[in-house]
């Protein structure tokens, strides 16, 4: 295992190398120029050379490249073309609400979608498998920002329950952190509670009807200790592989929820480094993201030797 | 709001005191806010620290808390002292400015007239206004430590006005050590002598800015009058606060997260209306200039007869119902330096203004020889005041004849490319459409689309336009009132002639805050000096 471990962790490092050349490319070779956007709507043709002159941007490619790549290996992210502020002090402080965000949408995922697959695979054909798939249907279908405007019309603004908006850290306390998460992470999560619930019923419905768990009813083991000790230990793989993507996704796309409640996360911060072209800003969320994302295949791939003893590394 | 991050979370310990600690405010939803700050939406988020080296709005508007003025401009456009007196030679030539006493920066120092000097310059090194003053400057000196002295080397009659001005890129005071930083080089300190301090470690670009009230601020004794008068602050704090969706903003507004909101949509204006807790108010009352500028560099608008048959198939009043939707808030004009200002003047623009005439302009366009060459129109998508004008206009110069291609994108698309000279296929274009604030257009020598300077100097679209310098520079020479206005109609005249630009009409904002906030005034941007807040 140690060793899978070292060789996953030695294989990411190309990766990363391939990434961090292919953002750094596609962005300089896209229309933009961080220079119009600080310069402003009065902008003459001279000032904008000597802004670009300023912030290095008319040095050749490969020369601006290795600069980058030098300070990356120092461990230095840059900084922000627009604000001036270093880009691993805007990560630090759009990090903890994504993470919250994501951490908490991916428990109600969790905790909501995989009962409610259990218990429709369980109950196949019946009123709850039904109702389990039409809701499924309307979590997939009904935007999110809908979904996030109806929760804060009902619970913030109709019957006052919530915050309309807005993120306060868990170190301010554990109620106005869970005042403020709990319709975001209810929004972000009805998509993947649909995809998951689906995921989860289908992979159960699957394995139903293997003979070991006709041996186990047969046995006298009690529906429960069927259904979840080895239906769905038997149908996890795929669950695990959905849930874990499903938390990249999220932190990488949680750019609406985070608009419509106004969480300062790290969607918004990549879509305002976008539109402003700050290059150094995008290259560094970009890296973050796809490192995540290896972490994250890396934790999935351990997690099936966890639940599966088949699997050895 | 405190932001803990992720490697904090090892501490157990801390989590569970911070559980329990917080277990007990679960049933209040909103943690309470000190009573005397001002939490605002403003137009859109602060990212940039340096009121010099952009002209967005929001970092404008960041100046106005943190830095002060020479001078201050009234609501009756005219300069009133605000850090420092005046007077003015006999001649006309030499200018005195005299600091007022207890001046200081946040940092403790006082403000000299050295700092001012370096601050004009390099305020000057940016500002297109600034560079015409400084072409005709003989000397800028700090003649103590309270006096600073311009002598100019020709007549210029726009000096005061140009220090006052406040808009655009207004002539912000820094110390000396910060502002010998090249213009071309953005600040990232914040250090001013204006009425609010800079919280610099809770500012997150593009989240939140916080304000403290400057405890060693002398405020002038006058009643505030635009960006002139005393600036007395009632409160301790103000934040601004980012929300990028309008519809959080207004729910936000309406529960009392925040106070104030710059820019409410006029289409969610209904939303508020009958709310006893919410009061809603045009604050700058001149509002924008709506505008469309051609590229004089490529066809087929580089033939001013082709200009003029745009110009002619052009008509305001269907852009602005487009574009604003209530005519409450927007009317036609006709004048480049918009209406309601001292040099307002609609010579040339009957055609603009009377909803265009499609019939005269085919044939003034068959007349100029046009030969179908693609006018590309840039489209932006995603600020909603900028989406209608270009779809508007495209339909009317097509029913006049025009083949026309609109080109969606992102504003900060059209931002970079507006900059490229070159033909459409090569990232070029033809025609795009912005806004000012009035008071960014509202004489020749701010107005950066009457610019005839080329593609070297000139203003995206690049027209080379001797005839229109010339004027500027007598306008600048002029030093009456009544020789201005008649260079400023002249000016009028030759811009719509020449179709310099297409002004579309000017509108209004309308911005809204809770009731509990006393003291909001009109203003040309937005004050929170002599605003309090009522505590209940």
């Amino acid at each position: 295992m140690l060793s899978y471990f070292v060789r996953r962790v030695i294989a990411a490092i190309p990766v990363m190398l391939v990434v961090a050349l292919f953002v750094f490319l596609l962005l300089r070779l896209s229309p933009g120029d961080p220079a119009a956007i600080i310069a402003g709507d009065m902008a003459t043709p001279e000032q904008l050379a000597r802004i670009r002159a300023a912030l290095g941007l008319d040095e050749p490619l490969y020369i601006q490249f290795f600069v980058w790549l030098g300070e990356l290996l120092r461990g230095d992210f840059g900084t922000s073309l627009i604000s001036q502020t270093p880009v691993l002090t805007m990560i630090h402080q759009r990090l903890e609400p994504t993470l919250s965000l994501a951490l908490v949408s991916i428990l109600f995922t969790v905790l909501i979608s995989v009962p409610l697959g259990v218990i429709a695979a369980w109950r196949h054909g019946s009123f709850i498998d039904n109702f389990v798939m039409s809701a499924s249907v309307v979590g997939f279908s009904v935007p999110v920002f809908v979904i996030g405007y109806l929760l804060i019309q009902l619970f913030a603004i109709e019957l006052r329950w919530f915050p309309v908006q807005g993120f306060r850290s868990l170190f301010d306390g554990v109620g106005p952190f869970v005042s403020r998460i709990v319709l975001p992470a209810l929004t972000l999560s009805s998509i993947y509670i649909a995809l998951i619930s689906r995921m989860t019923r289908a992979s159960m419905l699957e394995v139903l009807d293997e003979d070991y768990i006709r041996t186990a009813r047969a046995k006298g083991l009690g529906e429960r200790a069927v259904l979840f000790r080895h239906a769905l230990r038997n149908a996890a793989v795929p669950i695990l592989t959905v849930i874990g993507t499903g938390f990249a996704l999220m932190v990488s796309g949680v750019v609406v929820t985070e608009s419509v409640f106004n969480i300062p996360g790290l969607g918004r911060l990549i879509v305002d480094a976008v539109l402003a072209r700050d290059y150094p800003v995008i290259q560094g969320l970009i890296l973050l993201t796809s490192g995540l994302y290896v972490v994250i295949n890396l934790l999935i791939d351990l997690s099936y030797a966890a639940t599966d003893p088949r699997i050895r590394y | 709001m405190t932001i803990m991050y992720p490697g904090v979370l090892r501490h157990s310990r801390q989590l569970a005191v911070a559980a329990a600690l917080g277990l007990g405010t679960l049933a209040s939803p909103l943690v309470a806010e000190a009573a005397t700050t001002i939490r605002g939406v403003m137009d859109s988020p602060l990212r940039m620290l340096d009121p010099i080296a952009t002209t967005a709005h929001i970092t404008r508007n960041h100046g106005y808390m943190v830095y002060d003025t020479l001078l201050g401009m009234d609501l009756d456009h005219q300069p009133r002292p605000q850090m420092a007196d005046w007077t003015v030679s006999d001649d006309g030539m030499t200018y005195t400015f005299t600091l007022r006493d207890g001046l200081k920066w946040h940092d403790g120092a006082p403000v000299t007239a050295a700092d001012c000097v370096a601050s004009i310059q390099r305020w000057a090194a940016r500002d297109a206004g600034g560079q015409m003053l400084m072409a005709n400057v003989a000397e800028l000196e700090a003649s103590d430590d309270k006096t600073i002295t311009l002598s100019l080397s020709k007549p210029f009659g726009y000096v005061l006005e140009l220090l006052a001005k406040p808009s655009g890129v207004p002539a912000f005071m820094m110390p000396e050590r910060i502002a010998r930083t090249p213009a071309d080089q953005v600040i990232s300190e914040a250090i001013g002598s204006g009425p609010f301090k800079f919280v610099a470690d809770e500012f997150q670009p593009g989240v939140q800015a916080v304000y403290e009230k400057f405890a060693d601020y002398v405020p002038r004794s006058e009643p505030p009058n635009g960006t002139a008068g005393g600036k007395q602050v009632e409160v301790d704090r103000v934040e601004f606060v980012a929300m990028p969706d309008a519809q959080t903003a207004m729910n936000a507004l309406q529960s009392g997260d925040i106070d104030f909101f710059e820019q409410v949509p006029i289409d969610l204006l209904p939303l508020l209306e009958g709310n006893d807790e919410i009061h809603t108010q045009v604050l700058n009352e001149l509002g924008y200039q709506s505008m469309g500028r051609m590229n004089f560099l490529q066809p087929p608008f580089d033939d001013v007869n082709i200009r003029r048959a745009a110009l002619t198939a052009l008509g305001q009043g269907d852009v602005l119902a487009a574009m604003v939707g209530n005519p409450e808030y927007y009317e036609t004009c006709g004048s480049v330096f918009g209406c309601g200002t001292p040099l307002a003047d609609e010579t040339g623009s009957q055609s603009l203004v009377d909803g265009g005439d499609p019939a005269k302009a085919r044939q003034m366009l068959e007349e100029a020889g046009y030969d179908g060459t693609p006018v590309a129109i840039l489209q932006a998508t995603d600020v909603p005041i900028l989406v209608a004008p270009p779809v508007v206009a495209a339909e009317q110069l097509r029913k006049a004849g025009f083949n026309v291609q609109l080109m969606p994108m992102d504003w900060q698309s059209i931002v970079a490319r507006r900059v490229n000279q070159g033909p459409v296929a090569q990232g070029g274009w033809n025609m795009f459409f912005s806004n000012w604030i009035v008071q960014e257009v509202w004489n020749p020598i701010n107005n950066p689309m009457l610019n005839g300077g080329g593609p070297g100097k000139a203003w995206f679209g690049w027209p080379e336009d001797e005839e229109i310098d010339r004027l500027r520079a007598e306008f600048a020479a002029a030093t009456d009132e009544a020789t201005q206005r008649e260079v400023a109609s002249r000016i009028q005249a030759h811009a719509m002639d020449y179709v310099s630009y297409v002004p579309l009409g000017q509108y209004r904002v309308v911005s809204a805050w809770r009731s509990e906030l006393e003291g909001v005034r009109p203003a040309p941007v937005p004050e929170f000096w002599g605003v309090s807040k009522r505590q209940d």
